[in-house]
């Protein structure tokens, strides 16, 4: 690309930077200062790969999705597997990097925030493996919605704190796990579970995250035409595009679209949203007239987040990425046809990358490719496709 | 004689209210009421009676849906507050009417970031001139990106007050102290606004250390409570600024507040709190 992104003040074009308090920016200078040194430190980088190999089971496969790809009549699909990662979704692979940051700079607590629970079942594994105390924030409303990751956290040795204040869903478990950690920043990590945050968080989750688009470089025959990935925050799509953002190919990010995006009820933040300001990054925002931040809706808790990434911001402006909307109807029937064509459940959030190749794919050709970032497995949102797929009469 | 000194080198252009009744004065009280926490009338009546109670300025917190810097009672007091739809723009144009009704201290706008961000800053300077604004605090704007903010604040002739930490490294201090108008405001300690029992020591050679650089009064919020609080802080800076402790009488007291009937006895309730805190600056009331 022309220009490095960020820049020296965690800038990406007009979106990122630190909006924080004063008494947060000590704790950010502490962390960039470390993970410059980590990142340049082939130790510390050999035993992230390693951690990654031996423990996640990486590489992480490429699956050709072949009945997928006959019965839609178009371009042929593939998956890139990160339901198989350890936990069952792409968070690990950023957990455990930040842990063992964390444990490099001689912190002997994390905390994290979650919504759909898989950053913060993430969270709680590296904690059990690295040896670090954790308490995980999660939105009152969320631990409903996740009882099964609630139930995990919990296994795994981690506090899940509830959180009651605002809207009880992600943004304000991230609220309270960020003045949690200003407050005890001495002994405490902040593990953020998204490509979101004050500089450098983006960054640095981006950074453990490429590892999804380094590999399927590696591993497919030729480029893809497309790569296609959902984005809440947008971890799993910034690390599945980074690697290919010098290449010719065609890249999707996909937003919930919710109930629909007339209905007001989603989390399209790109096309909807406006610049503002969340967990200390200029992005955009869903909101209100007058800047309070507005509640988005999606089935899958994991797309539910009000904000996207900078970087994304930065990559929809310069028009490098392409952002798209799915509904929940549309995310649940993709999630279904891979169920019974492949037997591969995905996580909700997944379906929704799902469902965008399944609109792509019968326009392209039978040799041009699609590789869709499978960023989850779906076993944590089986009550909620029982809600709607199984019960149909019960609304 | 520091003061002095900064202002015949025009540095900086100060704001009349400040210079009346905030500039080179040891005994300051800065208490802060959200707006509309839980009426408008209140919040009216609140300043008021704080500027009876000898308050040397008023910040006006705007309320907002993620306030990052804010522990429980100040999140509560702003969901009481979007409750009836205060906004930042309806908030400015309260102190026109607490002016028309006598306020004669300094008000500062504390609002975060983003409100600020959709309003505008042309918006925002106009309705500073039209409802006699003295001051911008925007708590998640810090140094690093407040630049453009902390000039448009000196061209209008209002004060950017700028927050430290006992985190903040020394560079760093120095570089805010030297921009800093109004006050500054210090932070007595990591973690959100509310009450606590008592302060690490360490605060006071914080303070110290801050008065050294400052060329403005240092003020300390963050967990001031109790008149033993505001005697020991004395004699290491300048005044206090008390947030979640008078939010929290207004919470006690919201139903009274609330009725027009009852809310004098309200506002008297919390008068007498204010009052035994900061007993140990023995104010004169201005007015009675």
């Amino acid at each position: 690309m022309a220009t490095i992104v960020p820049d020296q003040r965690g800038r990406y074009g007009r979106y990122g930077g630190k909006y924080v308090p004063e008494t947060a920016m000590y704790a950010l200078e502490e962390l960039e200062q470390s993970l410059n040194e980590a990142m340049a430190d082939e130790q510390f980088m050999k035993n992230y790969h390693d951690e990654l190999k031996k423990y996640s089971g990486r590489p992480t496969p490429i699956t050709h999705a072949e009945n997928l790809s006959k019965r839609l009549g178009g371009a042929q699909i593939y998956l890139k597997r990160e339901d198989l990662n350890h936990t069952g979704a792409h968070k690990l692979n950023n957990a455990i990097g930040q842990a063992l940051l964390a444990v490099r700079m001689g912190k002997e607590k994390i905390v994290a925030e979650t919504g759909a629970g898989q950053h913060g079942v993430a969270a709680a594994t590296v904690a059990a493996r690295f040896g670090l105390e954790c308490k995980v924030f999660m939105g009152e409303e969320d631990i409903r919605r996740q009882e099964l990751n609630v139930f995990r956290m919990k296994l795994l040795g981690a506090e899940v704190v509830p959180v009651s204040s605002g809207s009880k869903t992600l943004k304000d478990a991230t609220n309270e796990a960020i003045r949690y950690w200003v407050a005890n920043v001495e002994d405490t990590f902040y593990l953020i579970g998204s490509v979101v945050g004050p500089h450098p968080y983006p960054k640095m989750v981006r950074d453990f995250q490429r590892v999804i688009g380094d590999e399927s470089r590696e591993q497919m025959e030729a480029l893809p035409d497309q790569v296609i990935a959902c984005v809440g925050g947008g971890s799993n799509a910034m690390g599945m595009f980074y690697p290919f953002l010098n290449d010719d190919v065609r890249l999707i990010g996909v937003e919930a679209a919710g109930k629909g995006i007339h209905t007001g009820e989603h989390a399209a933040t790109l096309s909807e949203g406006r610049l503002g300001v969340i967990h200390g990054s200029i992005t955009y925002l869903l909101q209100n007239e007058t800047g309070q931040i507005q509640e988005p809706h999606s089935i899958s808790a994991g797309l539910d987040y009000p904000g996207i990434g900078p970087e994304h911001a930065y990559l929809n402006e310069t028009g490098r990425v392409t952002y798209t909307g799915i509904t929940d109807t549309e995310a649940l029937d993709a999630l279904k046809v891979l169920s019974e064509e492949e037997g591969i459940i995905p996580a909700i959030e997944s379906a929704h990358a799902l469902a965008e190749a399944l609109k792509q794919a019968p326009n392209m050709n039978g040799n041009e490719v699609i590789l869709v970032c499978l960023s989850g497995r779906g076993d944590k949102d089986v009550h909620t496709i029982m809600e709607h797929l199984g019960g149909e009469g019960n609304e | 004689m520091c003061i002095r000194l900064w202002n015949i080198l025009g540095v900086k252009v100060m704001n009349k209210r400040f210079e009346k009744h905030v500039n080179g004065r040891n005994d300051l009280f800065i208490p802060f009421v959200v707006a509309g926490d839980p009426t408008e009338e209140t919040t009216i009546q609140l300043a008021l009676m704080l500027q009876e109670e000898g308050a040397n300025a008023i910040e006006l917190g705007i309320p907002y849906s993620d306030p990052l810097a804010d522990g429980p009672v100040i999140q509560r007091a702003s969901l009481r507050a979007l409750e009836h739809g205060m906004s930042l723009e309806k908030a400015m144009g309260l102190v026109k009417k607490m002016r028309e009704k006598g306020l004669e201290i300094p008000v500062v706008i504390f609002t975060y970031y983003n409100l600020l961000l959709q309003l505008g800053e042309e918006h925002f300077f106009a309705l500073v001139r039209e409802n006699d604004i003295d001051g911008l605090l925007v708590p998640d704007l810090p140094f690093e990106e407040s630049e453009e903010w902390r000039e448009s604040c000196n061209s209008n002739e209002i004060a950017f007050i700028s927050l430290v930490a006992p985190t903040t490294s020394e560079k760093r201090l120095q570089a805010i102290s030297k921009e800093a108008t109004g006050f500054l405001y210090c932070v007595s300690s990591l973690g959100v606004t509310g009450t606590r029992t008592d302060f690490h020591s360490s605060v006071f050679t914080f303070l110290d250390r801050v008065k050294k650089h400052s060329m403005i009064p240092v003020a300390v919020g963050f967990g001031v409570s109790a008149p033993e609080q505001v005697e020991k802080l004395k004699e290491h800076c300048d005044g206090v600024i008390v947030g979640s402790a008078i939010i929290r009488q207004v919470e006690d007291q919201v139903e009274v507040l609330k009725k027009e009937a009852s809310q004098k006895e309200g506002i008297d309730q919390i008068r007498s709190y204010v009052r035994n805190l900061i007993s140990p600056y023995g104010k004169v009331k201005i007015h009675s």
